[in-house]
């Protein structure tokens, strides 16, 4: 009985942690009447959910024909355009900004230190959207250049200190080395430090970007015609009944894959670079969107 | 200058709005946040599969579309609740994701070895969470947690922009009232960084008390 | 994490492969459709070389206009078709006609509330139409011709509904406005024993009102006449509006000479029925008849 048990497992028994040991025979019949229990819960409130949505009659004729026309599919695909041109432009002038704070923050003269500190933090403490929003109502700008700024400044602080602590995690005795040669500064940050620290912080960078691409969502607050904003478009006509769920339902796992899928490349890229040769003088940080969320701190790259 | 003295009220009110939203919506986050890491740490495989999936799907969520879906989605249900619940509804959910993984990793930074010892000792579950890997999962946990309710005290702003009364959407009255818009954003700004400063404070005095040296 | 990715991906690729084959046309829409829309006679020969914005519209060969894009029979967009349609924009149409211009060449371009003088005063629109109430804070940006319709905060109630005559039968009832509107405030300050509920839109609103979770929907009678003549048997309005909205078409600060060119436009469509017509093609629907347009307010160039 107790082998047919563990063949049958859902997900493989899980190693010994800090928390508890490989379970035994009985625990693990016992594992497996909380799991069928909790499955059966699971399953119930997806059952109660779906229940809710015939009963609020959100599979209506009416809420769903809107998109099998051309014309509603072309105004989805061109407000998904728009989201991915704001992401393009706001993830390659965050690079940009980042890069160029970073070197402030790392620069030898204190003035440039100073501000670049300033600028930083500045943004980092401000939410994105009361930049957006000051850029849009204060100055007067167009949805997407405001869009774009507001991306921008934030995500560019933040990639000015993922850039930084990467250079300051690359092994001490590389730039020791490295200045021993004669070689100047500027010559042993672009050769010797920043690749590594880009390799090392390739997954936490592309983190960040998915916090941009997340946050262009942030347009359709601001009237900027991007995917959201389409789908509110149609949610909110009362010719198709108002399908707000069935918009909800059509554009989440779209924007939910999108997302995914960068989360899975950085994290990818983490895994293939803690095995590259070449970041074997620094710490890879892990592909972690859970210290880079919108609004939080920079990764903390390991000491040296 | 006139701004603020004028406004006061208006500000005030705004200010408390965000105040009531960071808190209600961190004590929900904490909250979720700890059953879906006990989640993904149990030893049931339903159990982790759940909390994987609640992690990943929020993590992954624009949070505009997370409030468009239960702001505007949820009365379609039938449940019309104020829109303030809805917010602290949304922004909790999202942020328990990261306070979850925070927690997480948190735990795992203490060594198997720790455990195995615990019980080795004959300490029984219970005494081994309690006195051996909640205290030191609890405080290498506490810098991360913090910053993660500062970004939640950050995001609580677009409530404001789904009619929430908060600190940004004061912008809109005293846009219409004709006061300066760039001394508006000013206050505005202050308001917010007296919130993120306070929480990051609290956090550092935490840190200071309990937290391990890296 | 891999696996929820890989599935992510298919339903993407899916929805992109069914977004490649779709029904032309539109979805169909409820209530009456917008009656026969008038057609207004281009003016022959029309010059008007003192106005800037007029002469950049002439090389172009069309005017570019702003409006709203969610109001029913006023200023709405077609989701499907992109196509802009209502009152407002049959003002914008006929004002165009009378400019010299094809009215059918027009393009229009949604302007959020927040950026109505911006666009104006950058030249991104040459004129807007969309429920724009000429005050003297928006004066002093930009210039108002008209106005060509008097609004008023009036009452959008259900047809069967006998109780509520006017803002003071709303003790205890719940109305329905937008969140922080100038309506919505109103009605806190004048009439506090109403219950208030507020959202993000109308149409949600008005949706409630259907569905009996509110008694009363309040804000410029204009947007919700459009709203009754979504669905004329099933609301109405009530009461003569407590507030008074002139709605005029905003034109670039600077630019007097099409200022007074639009307002002579207005005129002459008020007089020789085109205003009456367009009125009853779109917002007439409801049921309600068409007002005396407002006396045009020429103030003079400042």
């Amino acid at each position: 009985m107790t082998t047919t048990a563990t063949a049958t497992a859902p997900v493989p028994v899980p190693e010994a942690t800090a928390l508890y040991d490989i379970p035994g025979p009985r625990t693990r019949r016992r594992h497996l009447i909380y799991g069928v229990l909790s499955t059966a819960l699971i399953v119930a409130l997806v059952g109660w959910i779906l229940y809710l949505l015939f009963d609020t009659d959100q599979f209506t004729a009416t809420k769903w024909t809107p998109f099998e026309y051309k014309g509603i599919q072309e105004l989805l695909l061109r407000g998904l355009g728009n989201t991915l041109k704001a992401f393009a432009i706001a993830a390659v002038l965050s690079l940009a900004l980042g890069g160029l704070l970073a070197t402030g923050r790392l620069s030898e003269h204190r003035a440039v230190r100073w501000v670049a500190t300033l600028v930083v933090e500045f943004f980092r403490a401000m939410p994105v959207l009361v930049m957006i929003f000051f850029v849009f109502v204060a100055l007067k700008v167009q949805p997407l250049p405001a869009l774009v700024a507001g991306l921008t400044l934030y995500n560019g602080s933040v990639l000015a200190e993922v850039f930084r602590s990467g250079v300051n995690s690359v092994e001490r005795g590389q730039r020791e080395a490295a200045y021993a040669l004669g070689m100047r500064k500027t010559q042993v940050m672009s050769y010797v430090l920043v690749p590594q620290a880009v390799r090392a912080m390739l997954p936490a960078i592309i983190s960040q970007l998915v916090v941009a691409l997340k946050d262009t969502s942030l347009g359709y607050l601001i009237t900027y015609e991007e995917f959201l904003h389409a789908g509110k478009l149609i949610a909110s006509n009362l010719d198709y009944d108002l399908p707000f769920i069935p918009v909800v339902m059509v554009i989440s796992p779209i924007y939910i894959g999108m997302c995914m899928l960068l989360s899975w490349f950085a994290y990818w890229v983490s895994k293939r670079q803690r095995r590259s040769p070449k970041t074997e003088a620094v710490d890879v940080a892990p592909a972690e969107p859970g210290t880079l969320l919108p609004g939080g701190g920079p990764p903390r790259a390991p000491g040296p | 200058m006139d701004v603020l003295t004028d406004n006061f009220s208006t500000f005030g009110d705004g200010f408390l709005g965000t105040l009531e939203l960071t808190v209600y919506a961190s004590l929900l986050a904490l909250a979720l946040g700890f059953v879906m890491a006990s989640f993904r740490v149990a030893p049931v495989g339903s159990f982790r599969v759940f909390g994987t999936v609640w992690v990943a799907v929020l993590r992954n969520t624009p949070l505009t579309l997370l409030f468009f879906a239960v702001l505007l989605g949820l009365p379609r249900f039938g449940l019309v609740l104020p829109f303030k619940v809805f917010a602290v509804l949304a922004l909790g959910c999202y942020t328990s994701a990261f306070v979850c993984e925070a927690l997480r990793s948190g735990i795992n930074t203490v060594p198997k070895g720790q455990g195995e010892a615990a019980r080795s000792l004959g300490m029984t579950f219970g005494q081994t969470l309690s006195n051996v890997v909640l205290p030191q999962a609890f405080r290498s946990v506490i810098s991360p947690v913090g910053s993660t309710l500062i970004a939640l005290a950050k995001n609580s702003a677009i409530a404001g922009a789904f009619s929430v009364t908060e600190l940004l959407g004061t912008y809109k009255t005293l846009n219409e009232l004709g006061y300066s818009i760039i001394w508006t954003f000013v206050w505005i700004a202050l308001g917010y960084l007296i919130i993120t400063l306070a929480i990051s404070a609290v956090f550092n005095i935490l840190e200071k008390r309990w937290g391990v040296a890296r | 994490m891999l696996r929820t990715t890989r599935l992510f991906a298919a339903l993407v690729l899916t929805a992109l492969a069914t977004a490649a084959c779709g029904k032309e046309g539109s979805p169909p829409t409820k209530g009456p459709a917008a009656g026969k829309l008038p057609k207004y006679q281009v003016a022959e020969g029309f010059e008007l070389p003192r106005s800037g914005t007029w002469r950049k519209a002439k090389s172009r060969g069309r005017f570019v206009v702003g409006a709203k894009e969610d109001q029913p029979y006023l200023g709405e967009k077609d989701p499907a078709s992109g196509r802009y349609s209502g009152f407002d924009i049959e003002i914008a149409k006929m004002v165009s006609a009378s400019l010299g211009l094809d009215p059918g060449k027009i393009s229009f371009k949604t302007v959020a509330s927040a950026n109505r003088e911006t666009a104006l005063q950058n030249g991104q629109i040459d004129f807007y139409v969309g429920t724009y109430t000429i005050n003297d804070l928006r004066k002093k940006l930009v210039g108002f011709a008209g106005p060509y319709y008097m609004a008023g905060q009036g009452l959008l109630v259900r047809h069967d509904e006998d109780d509520i005559k006017g803002p003071r039968d709303l003790d205890g009832k719940r109305v329905c406005s937008a969140a922080g509107s100038t309506p919505y405030q109103r009605i806190k300050e004048d009439y506090p024993k109403a219950t208030l509920v507020a959202y993000d839109t109308y149409s949600v609103c008005v949706d409630n009102l259907l569905t009996y979770q509110v008694d009363a929907v309040t804000t410029d009678d204009a947007i919700l006449i459009g709203y009754a003549a979504k669905v004329p048997d099933e609301l109405k309005l009530v009461g003569k509006p407590f507030s008074e909205e002139p709605y005029g078409i905003g034109v670039p600060r600077g630019d007097n000479a099409l200022r007074f060119a639009v307002d002579d436009a207005l005129a002459a469509r008020e007089k020789n029925g085109d205003w009456k017509k367009a009125y009853e093609a779109t917002l007439g629907l409801s049921g309600v008849p068409a007002p005396k347009p407002p006396a045009i307010d020429r103030y003079p160039a400042s």
